[in-house]
């Protein structure tokens, strides 16, 4: 389980990109690829294998009008689903 | 209707191989290696590839390490913006190619094994010291700092060392593992009645990687799907015709999957003669069973029709005899039965013997 203090990081061999033919940022990893949702999109913007899971939130909620325990959840539940899928480490 | 754009591009360099495991992938009748596309083709290809929407480009085969301009190949398409993934067997994989590859820019290296033991895996891969070179590969791939995968192929000749298999992944730094039964086209077809595995050996296995899964999560990922003969679904063959994938053979063929060859009535376009672009909107062959217009009633009225895109094309025709029915492995199919009954033959053949894949031979018929 990831807690506020977990620094996620993308594993080796994921790129976060953004792709112009889309006009949408894309998720690539080994053998898989994903779409990530806006909300996951500003999430992953600020993965850098440095900030921790707090600091996410905290990034977050200065900039987006929700409460901080909502994007505090939204940003575990995202980041957990990404490990379990191997695309991201926590 | 717009098609939106293909996610993968599958590059099959060759299909020449050092090795010569019975339930390969590819097509009985295989490219002869003059027929395979220049280096100059393969760049365009891969410019052709990028300005369409491709993200990744799998480089297969075949070996596809048997083609000495591979590095130069990765270098473009890691220019391109595309990541870049090989799958391969290994044994070409030395010092030097790693460092050459790396340099190139190669973000996956996906690593087939054939078994846990060399015994098992030098006998279906037909090659001696196969296994060893490799053991030897996945060292190079994790002292390169890159992502593994170990693929490792199951069937009723090698499933009772599953546990082996995961085991031997972990020891190796693998970041993910394809437990991968057998898919029953091409080779793996022909020598069906040898390969598929008993209801009692699918249990077991299922059990292992279950059990592996749970321990290895958030650790390892392990990909495994459960062989369409025992499938109540079929699976989203390619993630449904032209929708995702294009498949380049080696002498240039543009198909919706790489066993697509063995359909009749279709003519392939060339990406001698065409663009990629041309070819993903403009082809007969991508647009024939692409979305649900083509379904037959069993596929239209389910509520699935667009998550299994009505399973695989290959098997429709393999298996009932159509390429435009329903996928046999759908429980709704009227031709489910048939599978049972392939799982009776296996069942009553006791023989292991296997044909083996062999270019020259295919080539000659």
């Amino acid at each position: 389980m990831a807690d506020g203090s977990s620094v996620p990081a993308f594993r080796r061999g994921v790129k976060f990109r953004f792709d112009t033919v889309r006009g949408a940022w894309v998720l690539l990893a080994p053998e898989k690829l994903f779409m990530p949702d806006e909300i996951a999109v500003e999430i992953l913007k600020l993965v850098d294998g440095a900030r921790t899971i707090d600091a996410i939130v905290e990034d977050l909620a200065a900039r987006f009008d929700a409460p901080r325990d909502e994007i505090a959840a939204d940003v575990v539940a995202a980041l957990e689903d990404l490990s379990t899928r191997g695309a991201v480490a926590l | 209707m717009s098609i939106p754009p293909p996610m993968g591009l599958i590059a099959e360099l060759t299909h020449r191989c050092p090795l010569q495991c019975a339930y390969c992938s590819n097509p009985l009748q295989m490219d002869a290696p003059k027929s395979e596309l220049s280096t100059a083709d393969w760049l365009r290809v891969l410019d052709e590839a990028a300005a369409i929407g491709v993200l990744q480009v799998h480089f297969s085969g075949g070996e596809p390490m048997a083609r000495r301009d591979l590095p130069q190949l990765v270098g473009h398409a890691n220019k391109a913006g595309l990541y870049t993934n090989i799958i391969t067997s290994g044994v070409l994989l030395t010092d030097e190619a790693m460092a050459t590859l790396l340099d190139a820019g190669i973000d996956h290296i996906q690593l087939s094994f054939q078994d846990s033991t060399a015994e098992g895996g030098d006998r279906i891969g037909g090659y001696r010291g196969g296994h060893a070179k490799k053991l030897e590969a996945a060292r190079r791939i994790r002292e390169a700092g890159l992502p593994l995968t170990a693929n490792f192929v199951i069937h009723r000749q090698n499933i009772e060392r599953v546990e082996d298999m995961i085991a031997l992944g972990e020891t190796l730094g693998a970041e993910r593992m394809e437990i991968a039964h057998t898919q029953y086209y091409g080779w793996a077809l022909l020598n069906r009645n040898a390969l598929l595995p008993s209801r009692d050996q699918l249990d077991f296995v299922n059990g292992v990687v279950d059990a592996a899964r749970r321990r290895l999560q958030g650790r390892i990922a392990i990909d495994y799907v459960v062989p369409d003969y025992y499938a109540a679904r079929p699976k989203a063959c390619m993630g449904g015709w032209g929708n995702r994938f294009i498949n380049i053979s080696p002498s240039g063929k543009a198909l919706p999957c790489h066993a697509a060859e063995t359909l009749p009535g279709f003519t392939f376009a060339s990406v001698r003669d065409w663009t990629l672009a041309e070819i993903w909107t403009g082809s007969d062959a991508f647009a024939r069973f692409r979305g649900t217009d083509w379904m037959p009633e069993t596929c239209r009225s389910c509520d699935r029709r667009e998550i299994d895109w009505g399973g695989c094309r290959c098997q429709a025709l393999a298996i009932a005899g159509d390429a435009a029915l329903t996928d046999p492995a759908c429980y709704r199919s009227p031709d489910h039965h048939l599978m049972d009954e392939a799982i009776a033959a296996a069942a009553d053949h006791s023989a292991l013997d296997l044909v083996p894949r062999r270019l020259q031979q295919a080539a000659h018929d």
